[in-house]
């Protein structure tokens, strides 16, 4: 079983002239990381906002683990989400007036089954989570993430898309306002703290030097609006 | 949710705190203007509710009964002994106690008037009058002082006070030459007695029976070298001729102001109130303190009205400039709305936690109003007090103005309806990525 299968994906905003998305087929099995790479602007961002199931897609089309995310109903799909998916953006992440453990804890808030999975105390596994990303310091860890610098934040949400174990990571170019040196150490320990809870990666990103770091690499362009690419 | 709204709400606090002072001002002229208003017709009712009748000279109840019960403005045409006399003896009447007016002591109106009056006066459903030093006055100097009246002024039994003349703050002529010694002082009622002086008829009457000189006084009747009494008249009605009265009291002055009236049986209320306004001796009008007071309501409504038209204006500025602030921030929070739907919360979620911090500021706003509308109230009170004999009670709010802060909490729900909309829409359209 993936823990992300698509198949035939296909998708248009509304009063596009083609289609965003065309997506023959792709899947990423669980543990395993995947570097998407492209130009701004083919939809990437699309593509895993369809993933996350906050656009519809047709039923059938993008399977996570067994559920066929387009056969969901609205707010079956955003239960889904916070149950089994753990998204970073490129830049704010974080809810600026809540504290890094804060927002990281954000995550079990909406999600009975993450919760139960941080453990009987979610703020430890909060803790730990941050402190593996090295974000040790107390007062980082309880001071409001506007005070963070762009690098801790960074690391503050991918502690926030782990915590509770979920099935499938979206990163969408998370790195991209970080410095190279940074850039590489925020990439090594997400996809080190995805290995240890098990968690499929899907990193997207337009910034090739990266692609050694993954298990495997595929072109967006040559996903998109093509025939099916060889797993 | 809850927490979450609460700290965001932190996270704006200034703005937060503004919006709940803006509210909580609304709902301060709101429950205000109904607690001044009940507290001034409990008042109003109590003081008038003892009284079967209020008998005097021809004119309209409402300025009669405000007049006698309340010491505010005057009564029209004095009337003389005779109707008192006739009033006592109708059949159904069970005490009867004669009222003059006109004075005052240090802006207290003073009341000339019988020993009868201690005893037969009832107050706050039917509460007699309580002596809480001294008793009723014995000499025909003698006086007893209203509770508020006796604070005031730090007067107990045996001070002497002088009393000017007229019904208001300024003394036009200040009687010193007739001075009265205090004989008690009467317990607090909640009433107009608070505030009131009462003198001996016969020593009201002396005060006006030995000008220093008639030019002092204009109004002074041309009777004034009458050996026994001239009752000053009103300032702007003459003195209706041959108002000297019969005899068969302890004092009997030539006139009085009005007469207060406790019947045997009050079924008989309706035909003796006709039989005296059908009287041949002279123009009276008997009073009904309670259809009075209904008629007096009736007028003052107007301005309450105007009042509540008012505090309900401030209450909808209260509530624009919370729909302000709400809306003004979610431009701001788009992000943060992203943020909570990347970690799993609905659209429907993001709305509530929007009507969730209107919630909070409305009642937030609520329960600031109504503790700033209880220290207004104890520092209105004593000048309340002294000024109307209304007494503000620092009771929880009654059945009506719980209604009203009722309305104004789902009017604050109702108002973050818009911004919630806009918010809802704005989530469902941004969804995971927010182009700032």
């Amino acid at each position: 079983m993936s823990a992300l299968n698509l198949s035939n994906l296909t998708f248009s905003w509304p009063r596009a002239a083609r289609p965003t998305l065309d997506i023959g087929s792709l899947a990423l099995e669980p543990g395993e990381s995947l570097f998407l790479y492209g130009p701004s602007g083919s939809g990437k961002s699309t593509l895993l906002s369809a993933i996350a199931g906050v656009v519809a897609v047709p039923p059938g089309a993008i399977r996570i683990g067994e559920t066929d995310v387009g056969a969901l109903r609205g707010s079956a799909r955003d239960r889904f989400r916070a149950d089994h998916l753990g998204v970073i953006f490129q830049v704010f992440n974080l809810v600026p007036w809540l504290s890094a453990r804060d927002n990281v804890l954000l995550a079990t808030r909406f999600s009975k089954r993450r919760s139960e999975r941080a453990g009987p105390r979610p703020e430890l596994a909060a803790i730990r989570l941050l402190s593996e990303l090295g974000l040790i310091d107390p007062a980082v860890i309880n001071a409001p993430a506007s005070a963070l610098s762009v690098g801790q934040q960074q690391r503050v949400a991918a502690a926030r898309a782990l915590i509770g174990g979920p099935d499938l990571i979206l990163a969408d170019e998370p790195t991209s306002a970080l410095d190279d040196e940074a850039k590489v150490a925020f990439v090594d320990l997400l996809a080190h703290e995805c290995v240890d809870t098990g968690a499929a990666l899907l990193f997207v990103s337009h910034d090739r030097s990266l692609e050694g770091r993954f298990d495997r690499a595929v072109s967006f362009t040559d996903l998109n609006h093509k025939a099916t690419v060889a797993c | 949710m809850l927490t979450h709204a609460l700290k965001s709400l932190w996270n704006r606090r200034f703005v937060a705190v503004l919006t709940i002072l803006s509210v909580a001002l609304s709902v301060i002229l709101i429950v205000g203007v109904e607690r001044v208003r009940d507290a001034a017709r409990e008042s109003f009712t109590n003081s008038a509710s003892g009284l079967d009748l209020i008998v005097a000279g021809r004119g309209n109840p409402v300025q009669i009964l405000l007049a006698t019960v309340f010491g505010v403005g005057s009564t029209g045409q004095a009337i003389g002994w005779d109707s008192f006399e006739m009033v006592e003896a109708l059949p159904g009447v069970a005490w009867a106690v004669p009222i003059s007016m006109g004075d005052n002591h240090r802006g207290f109106p003073v009341v000339g008037t019988t020993v009868e009056y201690f005893k037969h006066f009832r107050h706050s459903s039917g509460q007699p009058l309580r002596f809480a030093d001294g008793g009723a006055f014995t000499a025909s100097n003698g006086a007893v002082v209203g509770a508020e009246v006796a604070a005031r002024f730090g007067y107990a039994p045996g001070t002497v006070i002088v009393n000017a003349h007229g019904a208001g703050r300024v003394a036009f002529h200040v009687h010193d030459e007739a001075p009265f010694r205090i004989s008690g002082v009467l317990a607090p009622t909640g009433t107009a007695v608070d505030r009131m002086v009462f003198v001996t008829l016969a020593g009201f009457d002396a005060l006006h029976a030995r000008p220093k000189t008639p030019l002092e006084d204009p109004f002074a009747m041309a009777s004034g070298e009458v050996p026994s009494v001239s009752r000053e008249q009103n300032r702007d009605r003459g003195e209706p001729a041959n108002q000297r009265g019969a005899h068969g009291h302890g004092h009997e002055p030539d006139q009085i102001n009005a007469i207060y009236v406790g019947l045997t049986d009050r079924t008989a209320i309706l035909s003796l109130q006709r039989m005296l306004s059908n009287f041949r001796g002279e123009p009276l009008t008997a009073v009904l303190p309670n259809v009075a007071l209904l008629e007096l309501w009736a007028i003052t409504s107007t301005a309450e009205n105007a009042l509540r038209l008012m505090a309900w204006a401030v209450a909808f500025a209260g509530m624009l400039g919370m729909v302000v602030m709400l809306s003004a921030t979610i431009e701001a929070r788009r992000r943060e709305f992203a943020i909570l739907r990347a970690v799993g919360a609905n659209p429907a979620r993001i709305f509530g936690l929007i009507v969730i911090e209107a919630a909070i500021l409305t009642l937030a706003g609520i329960a600031t109003g109504l503790a700033l509308t209880s220290i207004v109230a104890t520092i209105a009170d004593p000048v309340l007090t002294s000024r109307f004999g209304i007494r503000l009670d620092f009771a929880f709010p009654g059945v009506r103005a719980l209604i009203l802060i009722g309305t104004i909490f789902v009017v604050g729900l109702l108002a973050s309806l818009v911004p919630a909309v806009r918010v809802y829409r704005t989530t469902l359209a941004d969804g995971l990525s927010v182009r700032l």
